[in-house]
């Protein structure tokens, strides 16, 4: 075994009486006194004085940017389980990465982040932190005044970390303490109240038995939340992932059928949220393919999810598709008044090859386009699937896609008693009272 | 032949699974989230590991820890997503961190329309970053390329140790399209380059005869170290100024002087025309339209579909360009690539079309811009 883990080349360069200077030792008896090697323990760090702690080891280490070592930290500990992470971070750290603090203790993946909390930016000119107290004097004129520190313990506590220990660098067990933090199976938080005699202590008085009296105050706490006992991340997620079926590769349909027109189609579906307007053009898509045609599905919808128009553009084509901007409609589905709006100036550009399906109570502006009126309502068919029975109606009146296409489509999109209501629907309107 | 129908996110997803990725992370942002419900899918089962990060920050964070450990690894995002990823695109870019960023482009600036595509990123993804290393960006047309381009993706990421860019958008993410898979050509997956057993490792001494350094994973049996701060080849911080030179002249030349071997492009080239139509991403396929248009009415021209974008390939564009006296440029954005197709081919008259309001360029609209 190595008499120590500090790295022989790098000594530190703490400034005379950093509290750092310790927890680096106690972190290195730790690790001594588990019997780990420098290549069982990766070093992760970010800016500022606790960032120098990866230096400092001959372990794997990486440096990265502030407040984000526990991003970095998770991509090693999930990839390399077997791997003690530790993470080391000031205050400032703790502030701008606080979304990543709340994120691992909610995650509990188990790695071990040492917040060693001095109070203030040491490296830029004692700016205040989130841990300043509102009555000490740094770098910041008056605005820490404003403030409320952060407590840490607690907040840690709140967002699930398993394991808390608020502590000062001068406790003598402080190497048993960061031993069981990083033998602890699961996210172990351990802030580490010290001493920066650079900036801090200029204007304030802090010392170690002040520190202590602190603790005393806010309450010492170091060990295991049992509310917040569970399941190691890791563990969890690799046991998630035994009963997971593997992904089928993308499926390819063979041309089967003789579309009903050979020379190329556009179909626009102009519908509303809710309307399945995407699945049926994807569905019409399919029938494209099993029609030996290419085929391209360009969809608009607005970022609301039940509400607003839903639109699809559908070209399909014996050649392949370069622009696949809608050009000429050859079909327009009206389905809903949403779609329509959106595509008003669409109507008067439709000629008189065009054929337009409106759906009931859907009103259009004055077009040269074929109109035929639809009577869902006599069919029995809701609304919902009016994009899927319009299909179904150009299938009947042999337009674009026939009806083995169709169900060709809907066999690979669908299966079981999904299968069966759509092919029912279809069914419905191919055999039922004309529609048109 | 069966065609298969997929969307442009799809397809980048499975190219990532076919080329060894078994990490993905990213936060849902339209236009690119199918690519992360299609890594949901394909990872776990393959023994992979997807994470939603708290933000877009934490996502390429996951990602770059990751592949430091060995793992290959993926993001994707959309313009609002790309901001926040800077800070870690410098990190790969300095850090030499093999890493896929897919930027799904949104019509922007800013929150810009999320179902709505443009091609608004392309100089933010060159020098979205401090320090202004070059990485690498390709760029798709269509789904094909989404597949093929994300493979070779992570075979130039591997090779040049960096983070390499799919510069998507909507209109290529959120489409579907027929492909037929089975008739692509797939590159074999290609794995970085490991430091010889029983050799001494130091993390950023690049490899006898190249620019790029040995790897060896965070975690394995020799120590492996990394930093953001300017580095020594020993991969701890310095400020001597001679290994900083060394160490940023290597990052700016280790991909620019080998875009030769990775320009990837499609020419349609036409005998007798004096005219040169530079295109690329989703543009490019109203341009063949056009170009085609153009070639009934008996004046054909010539039509380069650059998917390289950085480096700028500049011997293609050079070669390419020779015959021409004039140059049309046409982008989904109000002139950005140009600059550097002007750069690259000063003294010829190019001229530029582009618009920027959430609809594909036309045919129409390049063919007039041909014309002017």
């Amino acid at each position: 075994m190595p008499e120590t883990l500090l790295n022989k080349d790098r000594p530190p360069i703490f400034c005379p009486g950093c509290s750092h200077e310790q927890v680096l030792h106690a972190l290195d008896r730790a690790f001594l006194d588990m019997g780990l090697t420098g290549n069982r323990i990766c070093m992760v760090s970010d800016i500022g004085c606790s960032g120098f702690f990866d230096v400092f080891f001959n372990t794997h280490a990486l440096h990265g940017v502030h407040g984000r070592a526990l991003t970095y930290a998770a991509g090693i500990k999930l990839c390399r389980p077997d791997l003690h992470v530790v993470v080391t971070m000031g205050d400032g750290g703790l502030g701008i990465g606080g979304a990543h603090v709340l994120a691992a203790c909610r995650r509990n993946l188990d790695l071990t982040l040492l917040v060693l909390n001095n109070f203030n930016f040491g490296m830029t000119g004692g700016q205040f932190s989130v841990t300043t107290p509102a009555e000490a004097t740094v770098g910041s004129g008056f605005l820490n005044k404003l403030e409320k520190p952060l407590d840490l313990a607690s907040v840690a506590s709140a967002a699930g970390a398993p394991y808390v220990c608020r502590c000062s660098t001068y406790q003598k067990d402080l190497p048993e303490i960061l031993q069981r933090a990083i033998a602890y199976k699961g996210f172990s938080v351990v802030e580490i109240i010290g001493i920066c005699p650079g900036r801090y202590t200029k204007r304030n008085k802090i010392t170690p038995r002040s520190i202590a009296a602190q603790i005393e105050t806010q309450g010492a706490r170091c060990g295991e939340v049992s509310a917040n006992r569970r399941a190691e991340y890791g563990e969890a997620y690799r046991k998630e992932c035994v009963s997971l079926a593997p992904p089928s590769r993308p499926t390819h349909l063979e041309a089967r059928f003789k579309p009903p027109q050979s020379e190329r189609q556009e179909v626009v579906f102009l519908g509303a949220a809710g309307q399945r307007i995407i699945s049926a053009g994807e569905i019409l898509g399919l029938a494209a393919l099993s029609g030996g045609l290419h085929a391209s599905q360009k969809n608009e919808y607005n970022v609301t999810v039940l509400r607003g128009p839903s639109i699809a553009e559908l070209i399909l084509s014996p050649e392949p598709i370069d622009y696949n901007g809608s050009r000429r409609p050859s079909v327009v589905l009206a389905l809903a008044a949403e779609g329509v709006e959106r595509r008003s100036g669409l109507f008067s550009a439709l000629g008189a090859h065009a054929l337009l399906l409106q759906a009931p109570g859907v009103k259009l502006p004055s077009t040269a386009a074929e109109v035929i009126p639809l009577d869902f309502k006599t069919l029995g068919i809701k609304r919902q699937d009016w994009a899927l029975a319009s299909l179904a109606v150009l299938a009947r009146m042999d337009r674009v896609l026939s009806r083995e296409m169709l169900e060709a489509a809907l066999e690979m999109r669908f299966e079981g008693r999904t299968l069966d209501a759509v092919k029912a629907i279809v069914r419905n309107v191919a055999e039922g009272q004309d529609p048109t | 032949m069966g065609l298969t129908l997929m969307e442009g996110n799809e397809a980048v997803a499975w190219g990532a699974f076919d080329a060894g990725c078994r990490l993905f992370a990213g936060y849902p942002i339209t236009p690119a989230t199918s690519i992360y419900n299609t890594m949901l899918n394909l990872l776990p089962p393959a023994g992979g590991v997807v994470l939603q990060g708290e933000d877009e920050i934490a996502s390429l964070g996951y990602c770059l820890g990751a592949s430091m450990a060995g793992r290959k690894a993926m993001t994707a995002t959309s313009g609002p997503g790309i901001s926040l990823y800077s800070e870690h695109i410098s990190f790969a870019l300095a850090s030499e961190i093999p890493v896929v960023v897919v930027d799904v482009q949104r019509l922007g600036p800013s929150t810009g329309y999320a179902t709505k595509g443009a091609d608004g990123d392309i100089q933010f993804l060159r020098w979205g970053n401090s320090g202004g290393v070059p990485g690498i960006v390709l760029a798709p047309v269509d789904v094909a390329d989404c597949y093929l381009l994300t493979m070779h993706a992570f075979n130039l990421a591997e090779r040049y140790r960096c983070p390499v860019f799919i510069a998507s958008s909507k209109e290529i993410g959120m489409t579907r399209e027929s492909v037929d898979l089975q008739a692509l050509e797939r590159p074999a997956p290609v794995e970085r380059a490991r430091n010889p057993d029983g050799d001494e490792y130091l993390p950023f001494r690049p490899a006898p005869g190249t620019d790029v350094p040995y790897f060896a994973p965070i975690g394995g049996e020799v120590l492996s170290r990394l930093t953001s701060s300017m580095h020594g080849e020993d991969g701890y911080i310095t400020p001597d100024p001679s290994q900083i030179r060394s160490l940023v002249e290597r990052l700016h030349r280790k991909l620019i002087a080998v875009v030769d071997r990775f320009s990837f492009h499609q020419a349609h080239m036409e005998a007798d025309s004096d005219t040169l139509l530079i295109t690329y991403g989703v543009t490019s396929r109203a341009a063949r339209r056009a170009c085609k248009q153009i070639s009934e009415q008996g004046n054909p021209i010539s039509h380069l579909v650059l998917k390289t974008l950085w480096p700028v390939p500049e011997n293609l564009i050079r070669s390419t360009a020779a015959a021409y006296d004039r140059v049309v440029v046409v982008e989904a954005n109000l002139g950005q690539y140009v600059r550097e197709i002007r750069r690259v081919l000063a003294g010829k008259t190019v001229t530029f079309f582009g618009s920027m309001d959430g609809k594909l360029i036309t045919p129409e609209e390049i063919m007039e811009a041909v014309h002017a």
